[in-house]
């Protein structure tokens, strides 16, 4: 049954899910064309304490993130970055730039609990293969706030990247996993198309499986 | 003129329909509807000007006897070239040859063919987009039933020597006195600017797309010379000699035989006035800019085709903020693919991918003016500047294909997300060893 919508002033943005073609919001646009927090020189020294790099500039991307953390606070109280990224990645990393330092600053912990997800949301939606851009000012800011943990002794705090191996034939890892989601992977074959996790060893679909799901859950729940 | 025409710089994707071929349409529409397979006089009347443009496009090809088929679209053209001659000729044997710089119309259909138990060989280029001829030469055997060249390709136009393809395959044919292999072009790209007929390029198939000739979309051809049978792709009423079942559409038909025929008679002026344009823009582009890559051959061009690698920035950054200016372009960045893997054709010559990702495709044609020229070598200048200015990255000029990214920065120190699928998994991981 088709339902009418009843608020008539409410016009969602059209964003195209065909494969051809894609229309970006109107908030993509504005933090792509004026982005926020770009750092256009290095900086001095000490400007600020911590930083990340994460991409390859062979996939089309590279993200450098600078922070400023106040260590009695723990909030973050600058986010600076520079990408070689498309408009994608410039604006989902204009925005987390945003969410991270507006209000004096997020906390340490609530500026990591900010999902892939949440920044698009405040974008007004980006389309689904672009996700994949989107993410890397995330990581970045995962890759500074680690070494922010290690210059300061909070080893307890850093996080690991998922390079744990899955299927020992393949040399599938986490992170292959992780990345196969991004990408669009929502099922088991769709995951062994793209890693071939499980190809010749099934017995490692159970646990292939688990991180599908975590991942999943994680990024597009 | 509005804007978005004047500062139109992608006349490779498709061109404006000329008002002159849009004329010598409309009748078909709407007086002159009929069905040229009817018997009275309206489907007698659609039978003779369907003839008339056929016959008008077969001319210009001239050299010996030859058929035009009518198709939708070039990529169908394409695929009834490599499909319909190789089912055709499977008896005689089972090995295909494409460069690496084909259009995807011929690469999809020819990796089609390989699960039917055809062999395909693909052939690849130097530097410069040039096909390998001793490459080329050493994969032709008995079993070769077909070639696939492209004229230029639709990249960087460069323009491919067919003409000494056809003299190889014309000896390789007489020596062992059969009939195959059969050499295709795909004439797309290159048909408003090189001569296409027999004099020039004697091939046995030819493709050709009315819309980047100023004609309307929706209709391509294939010619085919000889005796050549091709078997269909469409199967029903029996239309163009059971080639291509399916009433023609005849105003997109008569659109295309006129613009054929205004490039052909306009040719050599205007491939004058566009090269002097493309030159310029060339120049000014290289001059201005610095750590600019020139895409393609330097000279064997076609006159309409600029595309350079800007290093240190992204494509569909750079094409948005141009398009923020009314400029149209295209870019051979991942980011702007529908499949997230950067151009196969820039990478066929060899480039790394940073340097891919940065390229940037200018394609001129009949409403290009100089004026708007200046316009894009202005805003083109600061554009490149302030995206350099929010980049990390300082690349250093190599034309070389080695690892130049920085092995820690990658997602969990991950090779890229496009070499990772099967079939690129084992070929390509292996260059960065």
């Amino acid at each position: 049954m088709i339902k009418k919508n009843k608020s008539k002033n409410i016009k969602p943005e059209v964003i195209s899910r065909t494969a051809g073609s894609w229309v970006y919001s109107k908030m993509v646009k504005e933090h792509f064309f004026q982005p926020r927090n770009l750092l256009l020189q290095d900086p001095k020294t000490d400007q600020y304490n911590a930083q990340g790099i994460i991409g390859s500039p062979a996939c089309g991307d590279v993200m450098r993130v600078w922070l400023k953390v106040d260590p009695a606070t723990d909030r973050i109280k600058e986010f600076k970055w520079r990408t070689f990224g498309c408009a994608s990645a410039i604006a989902a990393t204009s925005m987390l730039s945003v969410m991270v330092t507006e209000h004096g600053g997020l906390k340490v912990d609530q500026a990591l609990a900010i999902r892939p997800q949440d920044i698009t949301k405040r974008l007004g939606g980006l389309p689904d293969r672009k996700i994949h851009c989107s993410v890397l000012g995330d990581k970045a800011l995962c890759a500074a706030l680690n070494d922010w943990f290690k210059q300061t002794g909070q080893y307890q705090r850093v996080i690991v990247e998922g390079t744990a191996i899955i299927d020992p034939d393949t040399k599938v890892t986490e992170a292959d996993i992780e990345e196969a989601v991004i990408e669009g992977a929502r099922t088991l074959s769709d995951l062994q198309k793209k890693t071939k996790v499980g190809i010749g060893n099934p017995a490692c679909l159970p646990k292939a499986e688990e991180l599908l799901k975590f991942y999943s859950e994680k990024y597009f729940g | 003129m509005r804007a978005l025409t004047k500062y139109y710089f992608d006349y490779a994707a498709t061109a404006p329909l000329d008002p002159r071929v849009m004329r010598a349409m409309l009748p078909f529409f709407s007086r002159r509807f009929g069905n040229s397979a009817s018997l009275y006089k309206l489907g007698h009347e659609a039978r003779q000007a369907l003839d008339c443009a056929r016959q008008k496009i077969i001319d210009i090809f001239g050299g010996p006897p030859a058929e035009f088929i009518f198709t939708g679209s070039a990529t169908e053209a394409d695929n009834l070239a490599i499909l319909g001659a190789a089912r055709a000729l499977k008896s005689q044997g089972n090995r295909i040859i494409v460069s690496a710089v084909e259009h995807k119309g011929i690469l999809a259909a020819a990796a089609a063919l390989a699960t039917e138990g055809f062999e395909i060989v693909t052939i690849g280029v130097n530097k410069n987009g040039l096909i390998n001829l001793r490459q080329l030469a050493a994969a032709l055997n008995e079993k070769t039933i077909l070639l696939s060249v492209t004229l230029a390709d639709s990249e960087t136009g460069t323009i491919q020597p067919i003409q000494q393809i056809a003299a190889l395959v014309k000896k390789f044919r007489r020596a062992r006195g059969q009939a195959h292999p059969y050499l295709h072009t795909d004439a797309t790209q290159a048909a408003a600017y090189l001569n296409i007929d027999a004099e020039h390029l004697l091939v046995d198939l030819l493709t050709l797309s009315a819309h980047k000739l100023g004609g309307p979309k929706g209709i391509g051809g294939l010619l085919v010379r000889g005796k050549l049978k091709l078997t269909p792709l469409i199967y029903g009423g029996g239309q163009q000699n059971n080639l291509r079942s399916g009433t023609e559409n005849l105003p997109a038909i008569i659109g295309f035989a006129k613009a054929l025929e205004l490039v052909t008679q306009e040719r050599k002026k205007e491939t004058r006035r566009i090269k002097i344009l493309r030159d310029y823009l060339e120049k000014q582009i290289l001059n201005r800019i610095p750590k600019v890559i020139l895409n393609g051959h330097p000279v064997k061009r076609l006159p309409n085709f600029l595309n350079v690698s800007i290093l240190d920035i992204e494509g569909e950054a750079m094409l948005l903020r141009l398009d923020d200016k009314n400029i149209s372009v295209g870019t051979g960045s991942a980011c702007n693919s529908q499949t997230l893997e950067p151009s196969y054709i820039i990478e066929a010559l060899g480039r790394p991918y940073e340097y891919i990702h940065g390229s940037l495709r200018f394609t001129l044609g009949r409403e290009t003016t100089r004026s708007a020229i200046n316009y894009v070598l202005k805003h083109l200048s600061i554009i490149v500047s302030d995206l350099r200015q929010m980049s990390p990255l300082n690349l250093k000029l190599t034309s070389r294909k080695k690892l130049i990214s920085l092995p820690q920065a990658f997602i969990g120190g991950q090779t890229p997300h496009f070499t990772r699928t099967a079939l690129y998994a084992i070929k390509k991981v292996k260059k960065y060893d």
